[in-house]
């Protein structure tokens, strides 16, 4: 993972949350993934603007709470491992 | 026989079939034999209709299907109301039937993914499996437009008798037009495969080399994904068909009728039409859609059967097409009483030399005026 690259979600997949679900889904051809409550905080800031590093500082704020810096990164290197994510090249 | 409302899910998965015209004339189609009596019936609104009902209910995925989709007026249309609903948009279609123009149009209009039907890597093989001689050209074009226009491209190969030998150069042309995926389907014999299933079914032996020709790229290339749709006719327990009986999908076909799965109507049931009910009443409440839900419809030896939370009792289409009886187990299975039905069709099939019917209206008329004077004696 490059900390500093914005990331987004990959255009092939589609993120949205979905009310009768209570969650973030991510849909792609013919299947849908429901996204923990952390993985769904995640992905939303994958929105082009923001790095890891970013979304670290981002999430570490909103829930006071510093451990979850390597859970964050875990699970990014993973969403970019199953191509949900990609850096975001301007 | 009726289940508690709250234990019913709505449906994730809606397939609109928005004509069963197609200029293609593929042998294996799954389409019903009496096509030609249905009907356009569906207008642009009454097509928002069941797409506004069916969002409401939590559905996500939407597939435009056909016949081919591409010769409805109104699919640039469709497919943006689905997009603005949020819906993630699939078209599956054959690239033949509109200008090569509709691509940018479409991906503009919020299209995701592209399923694109591919025959063969040659002209003469294509030609011969979809009656039509500028089929496999169009095809070229349409898989190219998508991909210069950044739509997913999925290339769906449905393999018969026709098209096994070529895997290997099936595999090679998906990737060189920059397939995101391939699914190499070896069809289920529903519709006209099933009439022309002594002309379609390959061997066990031709089964096994195409298995094994997917699983050699799968191992050592890893550029595009490859899926393997394994033909149930070699299996001896049957699919889960649909996830279940109104789990997951709704069909909605041209003429406005709700299905469970594509091929529903051909059973001896009747199917609501969402121009006279909702989506959601038509899911939760129609006696068609709750009549195979839970189990209490299974006759042994279903009923009492350990895997039935796994597959269901299998495909009731199936069941009714080989065994006349739709609560019967899914003859696929080796435990079904009617199993030989399933093993004398393959027997019967490779030892013959007939030569398949192709899926056009007037064979379709044939068949049904065929149906009438058999019926008339």
């Amino acid at each position: 993972m490059q900390r500093e690259k914005f990331l987004v979600v990959n255009n092939h997949f589609q993120l949205q949350y979905e009310e009768k679900q209570s969650c973030y889904v991510l849909l792609y051809p013919e299947g849908m993934v429901q996204l923990s409550f952390s993985a769904g905080e995640i992905m939303n800031l994958c929105d082009g603007t923001k790095s890891c590093d970013d979304i670290i500082t981002a999430l570490t704020e909103k829930f006071s709470d510093e451990s979850i810096e390597n859970d964050i990164v875990e699970f990014l290197d993973e969403a970019m491992n199953r191509d949900w994510i990609i850096y975001h090249e301007a | 026989m009726k289940l508690e409302k709250k234990t019913i899910k709505p449906p994730l998965w809606i397939l609109l079939e928005l004509t069963h015209k197609c200029p293609l004339e593929c042998t294996y189609c799954y389409n019903q034999l009496d096509f030609a009596n249905t009907k356009d019936m569906m207008s642009k609104e009454d097509w928002f209709k069941v797409m506004e009902e069916a969002r409401a209910m939590g559905a996500v995925q939407l597939g435009i299907s056909g016949g081919e989709p591409l010769l409805n007026k109104d699919l640039l249309e469709i497919v943006k109301k689905a997009n603005d609903l949020k819906f993630y948009t699939n078209l599956i279609t054959s690239g033949v039937g509109a200008d090569i123009s509709i691509v940018p149009k479409l991906k503009e209009a919020g299209l995701k993914t592209v399923q694109l039907g591919i025959q063969s890597p040659d002209e003469h093989t294509t030609t011969l499996i979809t009656n039509n001689k500028t089929a496999f050209n169009d095809k070229m074009a349409f898989a190219k437009a998508c991909k210069d226009n950044d739509l997913q491209l999925i290339i769906n190969t449905c393999i018969t008798r026709q098209n096994i030998h070529q895997i290997g150069e099936i595999i090679e042309m998906a990737e060189k037009l920059g397939a995101n995926y391939l699914e190499i389907a070896n069809i289920q014999y529903y519709g006209w495969a099933l009439e022309n299933i002594n002309a379609l079914l390959p061997t066990r032996a031709q089964l096994d080399e195409a298995k094994a020709i997917t699983n050699h790229y799968r191992e050592n290339r890893k550029d595009m994904k490859v899926f393997f749709v394994v033909p149930d006719y070699f299996a001896t327990r049957p699919k889960a068909c649909m996830n279940g009986w109104g789990s997951t999908f709704l069909t909605i076909n041209p003429d406005g009728v709700a299905l469970p799965c594509n091929t529903a109507n051909t059973l001896p049931l009747t199917f609501p039409n969402v121009k006279e009910h909702s989506v959601e009443a038509i899911w939760n409440d129609s006696e068609a859609f709750n009549y195979f839900r839970g189990d209490s419809w299974m006759r042994e030896p279903c009923r009492t059967c350990d895997e039935k939370e796994k597959d269901f009792g299998g495909c009731r289409c199936q069941a009714y097409a080989l065994t006349k009886d739709m609560h019967a187990a899914d003859p696929v299975c080796d435990k079904s009483s009617f199993h030989h039905v399933v093993t004398d069709k393959v027997e019967e099939s490779l030892s013959s030399s007939q030569e398949p019917i192709y899926r056009n209206k007037i064979n379709s008329m044939n068949i049904i005026a065929g149906r009438l004077a058999k019926s008339c004696k």
